[in-house]
């Protein structure tokens, strides 16, 4: 699997990523350094402890590295939840919760059968 | 500490991991990085390294302390006067891009990042910071320097009336700090005085010299042990008016407002609050507040000060004292201003350290440069100015001209490259007008001509147009110079020097005499045409009509049969050699030229009777030519009988002509109104025109 072919298979734009970044071997690293990003956490566990203030920041950090990655997707429902969550909770912000787990579960998905047909 | 040529120390501080690293990954080539995840670590930080750190790298939705914390606690401990920061942001709201601007923060960077942006946006930042420090510390440096010398002339000079008074080194450094303790304390705390900082320090300066009238008391009354005398009292009270009138006697700097608020101190810093003091005997607020407050400082360190006539008394009982009127009268206020003060007066002069004083003075300094924006001003204008320079010197490399600048103030001729070389000059020239090699350059007359067309420019009409020979090392060549005088911007402008260039029209300049000459000459004799002699004749006669002039007319007898004879080619050389005749004979100023055919004329000037001169013409002219004799006839008239009009003087010139032939040839005669009235000329009247016209 190619790089360009996990960003398609998440969702995401390649070209535009390239286009800023202008080196594969730096978005190959950043994106699987994406794995290990604890904002994820962060987002669901404040949201189950209806620390919302928390979850704001875990989504808003999310919304950034995305941003800077490229992933697209994930970057759309991340960016909606952000700020569904801005300014404490909101009713939108549950269904947008699930939007983001689904699209970060995609994103997961494609960047692991990245790095193992790539290792 | 790190050293200016260090890599740059950047502090990166955002909450997410992955945008630290992607920075770290964009920066880390050319600077030196600390990571911060969350505000409070950033603060920390940046109170560990301070001004150490070049940049500040600041997210703004951080876990503690956000960016907006992060900006506030920079603004309270000043950090963000000397470290820049770059907001990282995917905030799209301008209002909070706004807030952080307001704040403080130089500028930002948007997510997604851009490697390019960013490096850009960094480097710029650090580089444009350093520069503005450098300039800061320039300036800063020099108003330091200025402050500092003044400042020990004053001490020096109030030391010397300290040491002749016997009073301790301290009196003047504390009525000084004292004057500024309550100066500061009437500013802030009453509606009627309002004192600028500057000012504070003026006055508070301005009163090291109260006493500078005790130089002329004799040092035997300044120093008696005892009581003085009413007599020796009398003298020493004259020492406010004596130090007031040295400062008005001061020659120069009048105007200054230091010396106007020492005057002020020196005469009336022993009046009284209830008028019982000297010299005046002002009453109240009649006495300028500023020698109210010296008068009250002065006391107050006398009594805490041991002298030859009494022991120090503690702060305690000096205030006492003062408060209850024993040591004279003041102001209300200023009591008010004492009893407030007084808990602090003795920690300040003991604490007295003049090195912090004046680095607070600085620091105030610094932070006005600092809120003013003309540094970044000034900074593009020497950039202009550059660029000016610049294509200024290009543009003058291209050109083969010599293009000059003359200031008077530095007393420089500059010139271009090109021109330099081709004068064999230096490109600048020091004091030129003194300068040999310049002068040779045009020569002396012609150098006071330009000065002359020179003087005559005003800054209205600065411009000017000459036209002279330049003495080459190869040779001479006409030049037009063009120039601009330049003038001060003041009123009224005076003349500071002039610019332009000079121009080789030497080619062109030939050209046009040739033609000229042409236009004007008789192609075979090289005498001037009829018509040019006529043209300058006229001129004489009317630049000058007080003049005596006469015109003759000639022609040569029986050329007719020399050509028929001979051939024309050798009629030709005859006219030539009468014409060389006629050059030799007449004198530089006369005229002579061949009006057509083997008919000249010479318009000479005489003085008291032409008959003699024309004689010694008319005999110069006979003689032989390759066989042929020349003999001439020639008719003469003059301009008073003529009254200066051209036409009748030819007339009658050639009437006179004209009778001469019918007399037999061979003589020349005056015209003769008498003998001659109707005699016809051989050029009928009809024919003159005709030729005036051609």
């Amino acid at each position: 699997m190619t790089l360009k072919e996990c960003y398609d298979a998440m969702g995401a734009n390649y070209e535009e990523v390239l286009g800023r970044l202008r080196s594969e071997k730096l978005i190959q690293k950043f994106a699987l350094k994406f794995l290990d990003d604890p904002s994820y956490d962060l987002l669901v566990t404040s949201m189950e402890a209806e620390d919302y203030a928390e979850a704001f920041r875990g989504a808003h950090t999310i919304k950034g590295v995305c941003s800077n990655l490229g992933f697209t997707k994930l970057l759309a429902s991340s960016s909606a939840l952000t700020e569904a969550l801005r300014n404490g909770y909101t009713p939108e912000a549950a269904g947008l919760l699930e939007k983001t787990k689904e699209d970060y579960a995609a994103t997961i998905e494609a960047l692991r059968a990245f790095q193992n047909t790539n290792s | 500490m790190r050293s200016a040529t260090q890599t740059p120390l950047i502090l990166i501080a955002d909450d997410s991991e992955m945008n630290r690293a992607m920075l770290v990954e964009m920066l880390e080539s050319e600077y030196d990085i600390i990571e911060a995840e969350n505000g409070e670590e950033a603060v920390e930080q940046l109170r560990l390294h301070g001004l150490e750190l070049s940049l500040v790298l600041l997210d703004i939705v951080m876990p503690k302390l956000d960016g907006f914390d992060v900006l506030e606690e920079m603004n309270r401990n000043r950090w963000i006067e000397g470290i820049p920061v770059i907001m990282i942001t995917s905030e799209t709201t301008a209002s909070r891009i706004e807030r952080a601007f307001e704040m403080g923060a130089t500028d930002f960077i948007s997510r997604p990042f851009d490697p390019l942006i960013v490096h850009k946006r960094v480097v710029n930042t650090i580089f444009l910071f350093a520069k503005q420090k450098k300039l800061i510390n320039l300036v800063t440096d020099q108003i330091y320097e200025k402050e500092q010398s003044s400042s020990l002339m004053i001490d020096i000079l109030s030391h010397i009336v300290e040491f002749r008074n016997g009073e301790s080194g301290l009196h003047v450094r504390h009525v000084n700090l004292l004057t500024a303790m309550f100066l500061r304390y009437l500013s802030q705390h009453t509606e009627n005085y309002r004192f600028s900082g500057s000012e504070i320090s003026l006055i508070s300066t301005a009163s090291a010299l109260h006493d500078v009238g005790k130089i002329a008391i004799d040092e035997k009354i300044l120093n008696k042990p005892g009581r003085l005398t009413n007599e020796e009292f009398a003298i020493m009270k004259t020492h406010a008016e004596v130090g007031a009138q040295m400062l008005k006697d001061l020659p120069i700097h009048q105007e200054e407002p230091l010396v106007k608020a020492a005057y002020e101190i020196c005469r009336w810093h022993h009046e009284r609050y209830d008028g019982r003091g000297y010299p005046d005997g002002l009453v109240g607020d009649q006495i300028p507040i500023s020698a109210q407050i010296v008068a009250l400082a002065d006391v107050y360190d006398a009594l805490t000060s041991e002298r030859v006539y009494k022991p120090a008394f503690t702060h305690e009982k000096a205030v006492e004292m003062i408060l209850g009127g024993e040591c004279g009268a003041f102001n209300p206020l200023l009591m008010d201003c004492l009893q407030a003060l007084s808990g602090s007066i003795q920690e300040e002069l003991r604490g007295d350290n003049p090195v912090r004083a004046n680095e607070r003075e600085m620091r105030n300094i610094a932070e006005e440069l600092l809120r003013h924006k003309e540094l970044t001003a000034s900074e593009r204008t020497l950039h202009l100015l550059e660029h000016e320079r610049m294509k200024y010197a290009f543009f003058a490399s291209l050109t083969k001209e010599i293009q000059f600048e003359y200031t008077t103030a530095t007393d420089i001729l500059s010139l271009s490259a090109w021109g330099a070389k081709s004068l064999g000059l230096e490109e600048i020239v020091m004091d030129p007008f003194h300068n040999e090699k310049v002068t040779a350059i045009l020569g002396r007359e012609v150098w006071e001509e330009l000065f002359q067309t020179l003087k005559g420019t005003t800054e209205a009409e600065p411009d000017f147009i000459y036209d002279c020979q330049i003495h080459y090392p190869e040779g001479d060549r006409w030049a037009r110079i063009v120039a601009r005088t330049t003038w001060s911007p003041e009123e009224p402008a005076e003349f500071t020097g002039v610019i332009g260039k000079a121009v080789d029209i030497h080619d062109s300049r030939l050209k046009l005499r040739k033609l000229e000459q042409m236009a004007s000459h008789d192609p075979l004799t090289g005498l001037l045409n009829h018509a040019a002699a006529r043209e300058q004749i006229k001129a004489r006669m009317e630049v000058s009509p007080e003049t005596s002039y006469a015109l003759a007319i000639l022609d040569l007898d029986h050329f007719k049969s020399a050509n028929d004879t001979y051939g024309h080619s050798f009629g030709d050389q005859v006219l030539c050699f009468l014409a060389g005749r006629i050059r030799q004979t007449i004198r530089g100023g006369d005229i002579a030229a061949r009006v057509g055919g083997d008919e000249f004329l010479i318009f000479l000037e005489y003085k008291q009777e032409p008959e003699s001169v024309i004689q010694r013409i008319y005999s110069s002219l006979g003689g032989e030519y390759e066989g042929f004799r020349l003999a001439v006839s020639m008719g003469v008239s003059t301009s008073i009988e003529a009254k200066g009009d051209y036409s009748a003087l030819f007339q009658m010139a050639d009437s006179a002509l004209y009778t001469v032939k019918r007399g037999g040839r061979g003589q020349y005669r005056f015209y003769d109104a008498a003998t001659m009235e109707d005699a016809l000329s051989e050029i009928t009247p009809i024919d003159a025109d005709a030729k005036e016209e051609r």
